[in-house]
Parts: structure tokens; C-alpha cells; sequence
């Protein structure tokens, strides 16, 4: 990643406590527009938490963390572990959401919605309710509200993590195409090995609570297709992931 | 609500048979118990009579849910919104909804009702009303989906579109269901009341039904019972239309 592309993301010696427990950090990290992070670590690590805080959703109890809006909206796309739609309205309703909130135009956002539901595959399902979309097409849903704002950076907390094989694979797919097209700086939480390399420029390995950075693996800059995930690159970064995770597992 | 059960309609009919049999066979005086045929009599020549006071029963039971619903949701509103007044002032509202109605009756007409009995009646049926209104809206309002009110949060939402776009639509199915139960108390609190206040004042049906009771008109009796079976009826099958059409 070259040094001059902007930072959209950052977190200096930020900590998260809650109460007594020392949640997370103190913890460096930035993300560049256009590139994608994966936070890797083991469950109760403090993943979600700094996501959160990077989100503007938890405060820090120390040091500090930055979204740069970039002339864009100033709230990021965040994408969490469930849908969370609102039942009782469209998906294009549910879709428009962070555009009524931000007081644009019944038109406009109707417009943009729909644009996109088309760019994550939904385009004719804009009239569907929730309920009658299956797990991985309301993730779809929630992913496009994630961008209807056209936000420049994209936070996802473990959000493929309840869908199967192939469907997980084609929403990594449309996490990275809108990473290239709308040069997004991206956020990735998960737990899953695979998922990481597959999306990561670089992954950060994250220590038990309270989380740390205990490794940055970089992750060679080819094409993420069904070939990537059999060459010797991805084994290779799979391998010095799973090394790092099992020495904290002796560890501890 | 395409296809109608027949069965219940069977059902209904042989019951009315073996009534109308019954009661001639053993030729049981219609003081005690009247023939449907002569119920249906009853119904059509106190028809003039009963149906305009049948109107004014029915127009107080809505005007007393129409207040039930505007206050039950207001108090629900503030209480979501300041939880110690809750804390503080729950156990007392639920010490109100345990008295049986008929108890409080005689208090709040002799405050209220000597010289203007519609408004004794209004609160009577008010106060039965308004609880089930109030505990679903509140449980509505709680019931906010903890994610979707972080996607809120993290949207900046102001508590105006936090109430319209996310705490509203979360409560009305919950308030639906309390309304469609509150119907048919206001219509319960009316009648109570209009028998306790004891006055013709107002002209409901349940006046209509302690005159006939006096003398000793059983089939008028009947035929106001009748009317008031199908008003509950009635307010039931509206409710439930409005709550399947907003399912839709």
C-alpha cells in the first residue's frame, strides 16, 4: 500500500475499560483508504470493542481514535454480527435508513437505495420484507445499508459468520469489489482464519483480553479469486496466522 | 376471512331449535326464560327503543377508548422516557386496576356524576380501559431491538426519529393488541356504569335493560342482551381487521 494514500481510519494508544476490566489496547493501528485490515483474534479479545469505539459507538478511556470523513459521509459503514433490519419495513426502507436519518429526500433515497440493492444483488428484491429473505440475503441488505452513504471507511464486526460456505465466499466478494470501486478503507473483524487471508491486505492478531497487537501478517497483493485460496501464498499466510494463534493458546 | 367455518353457524341454529322446542314443550313461562322466536319479537317491536340506546352505549364505549388510547400511550410514553416516575408510581396504578370497577363506581359518581352522570360514566370505563393500553404500549416501547437501536446511535438519530422511524413501529403491534383488549373493557366499564349510576340520564342500553328487568319484560331483556353481545362483537371484528391489515 503505497505511504501516500490518506489514512481514513486510526487509533492511537486507545484503551477501552469497562468498569475494572481492562478491555483492549492500548492499541496503534491505521487503515488507508482502499486497503482492508482483518482484526483476528479469539473470542472476547476486544475485537468488537475497538470496532465500536473506531465507530464512534464506545468511548475510549485513554489515547485516541479517528474516522477521517474525506468530504464524505461522516459516519461509517458498520455492518454487525446480526442484519438488524427493521421488520415491519421494505428492504429498500430498510436500506434508506441512514440516508432519512441524515434528512435526504424521500427521492434521492429511494434512488440510491435501490442502486444499492442492485450493487450487492438484490436490485429485484427491493420490495421484499425481512422476513421473507433468507440469512444471507438480509446480510446482503444490511451490507448495502452499510454503503448507501457512501461512507470512505467500511467496519464489519464478524458479519458472514452465521452463513454457509459459498454465500460467506460471495459477500467477501462484494466487501472487496466495493473496497477497489469505492476505494473504502475496510475494517474486518472475524475469528476465521481463511476469511482473513482471503480479505486482508493485512492482518492484525489480536491477544487475549485485554487486546493487544501481537502480530501484522501481510497478505501478498494478488487477486482474491477461487485460485488464491489454493496457492501457495494463502497457505503460507494461513500458516503464520494459525502459528501466532496457537502460541498464544500455549500461552495461556 | 374468505372461506367462513359453517360449523359454529350449525351449531348456533340447532341450540335455537332445541331452545324454541324446549321451552314450548315444557311450556316455561316467558317471565323466566322466553322462546328466541319471542326474543326476535321483542328485538323488533322495542327495536325504536333499543337501538338509539344501543347508539348511545356504543358512542360512549368509543369515546371511552378513544381516551384510553390517547392517555394510556401518553403516560406509557413518559414513563419509558423517565423510568423512576414508573418505578414510583406503578404499584399504585396497578392497586387501581385491582379494585374491581364496580367498587370504585359509587365513589366517582358521587364525585362527579350527580349532576353530569356521562362524565362519571366515561371515567369509569376510562379507568378500566386505559391499563391494558398502557402496559403494552409500555411493553412496545421496551421492546426496541438493542441493534437497531445502536444503528440509530451510530446514525446520530434525533429522539424525534428515534420515536417515529424505530420506537413507534416496534410498539403499535404490542398497542394493537392492548387496544383490541381495551375495547372491549371500555364497553364492560359503560355498562357498569350506567347500572351502578342507576339513572336513565344518559339513555344507554343498560338502563333499557334494569327497566325491563322491573318489569319483568324478559324477552326485552334478552333483546338488549342481544345488542350488546353484538356490539363487543362488532368492536372485536374492527380491531381484528386493523390488526391484520397492518400484519399485511
Amino acid at each position: 500500500m503505497p505511504a501516500e494514500t490518506p489514512i481514513r481510519l486510526s487509533a492511537r494508544q486507545a484503551c477501552v475499560r469497562f468498569g475494572a476490566l481492562e478491555a483492549l489496547g492500548p492499541i496503534d493501528l491505521s487503515v488507508r483508504a482502499g486497503e482492508c485490515v482483518v482484526l483476528l483474534g479469539p473470542s472476547g479479545c476486544g475485537k468488537s470493542t475497538l470496532l465500536a469505539a473506531l465507530a464512534g459507538l464506545q468511548a475510549v478511556a485513554s489515547g485516541a481514535v479517528h474516522a477521517d470523513t474525506a468530504g464524505g459521509s461522516d459516519i461509517p459503514g458498520v455492518v454487525f454480527q446480526e442484519p438488524n433490519l427493521m421488520n415491519w419495513a421494505t428492504a429498500k426502507d430498510n436500506v434508506a435508513l441512514p440516508l432519512a436519518l441524515a434528512g435526504v429526500g424521500k427521492a434521492e433515497r429511494q434512488d440510491r437505495a435501490q442502486k444499492a440493492l442492485q450493487q450487492v444483488g438484490l436490485g429485484s428484491f427491493s420490495s421484499a420484507y425481512p422476513r421473507t429473505l433468507s440469512g444471507g440475503m438480509r446480510m446482503r441488505v444490511a451490507l448495502a445499508r452499510a454503503l448507501v452513504n457512501e461512507p470512505s471507511a467500511l467496519l464489519l464486526d464478524e458479519p458472514f459468520a452465521a452463513i454457509d460456505e459459498l454465500g460467506r465466499r460471495a459477500l467477501d466478494d462484494l466487501v472487496l469489489a466495493a473496497k477497489r470501486d469505492q476505494h473504502l478503507a475496510v475494517l474486518f473483524v472475524t475469528h476465521s482464519v481463511d476469511e482473513a487471508v482471503y480479505l486482508a491486505d493485512r492482518i492484525l492478531v489480536l491477544s487475549p483480553r485485554p487486546g493487544r497487537i501481537m502480530a501484522e501478517i501481510a497478505v501478498p497483493d494478488v487477486p482474491r479469486d477461487p485460485a488464491f485460496l489454493t496457492s501457495p501464498a494463502f497457505a503460507e499466510a494461513a500458516a503464520a496466522a494459525r502459528r501466532v494463534l496457537s502460541a498464544q493458546l500455549v500461552a495461556a | 376471512m374468505s372461506r367462513i367455518d359453517i360449523a359454529p353457524i350449525l351449531a348456533g341454529l340447532v341450540m335455537l331449535a332445541l331452545w324454541e322446542g324446549l321451552t314450548r314443550f315444557f311450556q316455561v313461562p316467558t317471565v323466566i326464560l322466553p322462546p328466541p322466536s319471542a326474543i326476535g319479537a321483542a328485538l323488533v317491536e322495542r327495536g325504536p327503543l333499543l337501538l338509539p340506546a344501543a347508539g348511545v352505549t356504543m358512542g360512549l364505549a368509543l369515546t371511552a377508548l378513544a381516551i384510553s388510547i390517547g392517555l394510556g400511550t401518553m403516560i406509557a410514553l413518559v414513563f419509558a422516557r423517565v423510568p423512576l416516575l414508573e418505578r414510583s408510581l406503578g404499584p399504585y396504578a396497578l392497586v387501581l386496576q385491582a379494585t374491581p370497577i364496580v367498587a370504585i363506581a359509587p365513589l366517582v359518581i358521587i364525585w362527579t356524576g350527580i349532576e353530569n352522570p356521562r362524565r362519571a360514566i366515561l371515567i369509569l370505563a376510562v379507568i378500566v380501559a386505559v391499563f391494558p393500553v398502557l402496559t403494552s404500549a409500555l411493553a412496545g416501547l421496551k421492546a426496541v431491538d438493542p441493534g437497531l437501536d445502536r444503528l440509530f446511535r451510530l446514525h446520530k438519530a434525533s429522539s424525534a426519529q428515534r420515536f417515529l422511524r424505530l420506537e413507534l413501529p416496534t410498539a403499535a403491534p404490542f398497542l394493537l393488541a392492548g387496544i383490541k383488549t381495551a375495547a372491549g373493557l371500555s364497553l364492560v366499564g359503560v355498562v357498569v356504569a350506567e347500572f351502578v349510576a342507576g339513572t336513565g340520564a344518559t339513555g344507554g342500553l343498560s338502563w333499557r335493560l334494569v327497566e325491563a328487568g322491573n318489569r319483568l319484560e324478559t324477552a326485552t331483556m334478552f333483546a338488549a342482551l342481544f345488542l350488546l353481545a353484538l356490539m363487543g362483537l362488532a368492536l372485536n371484528a374492527v380491531l381484528a381487521l386493523i390488526e391484520k391489515q397492518t400484519r399485511a
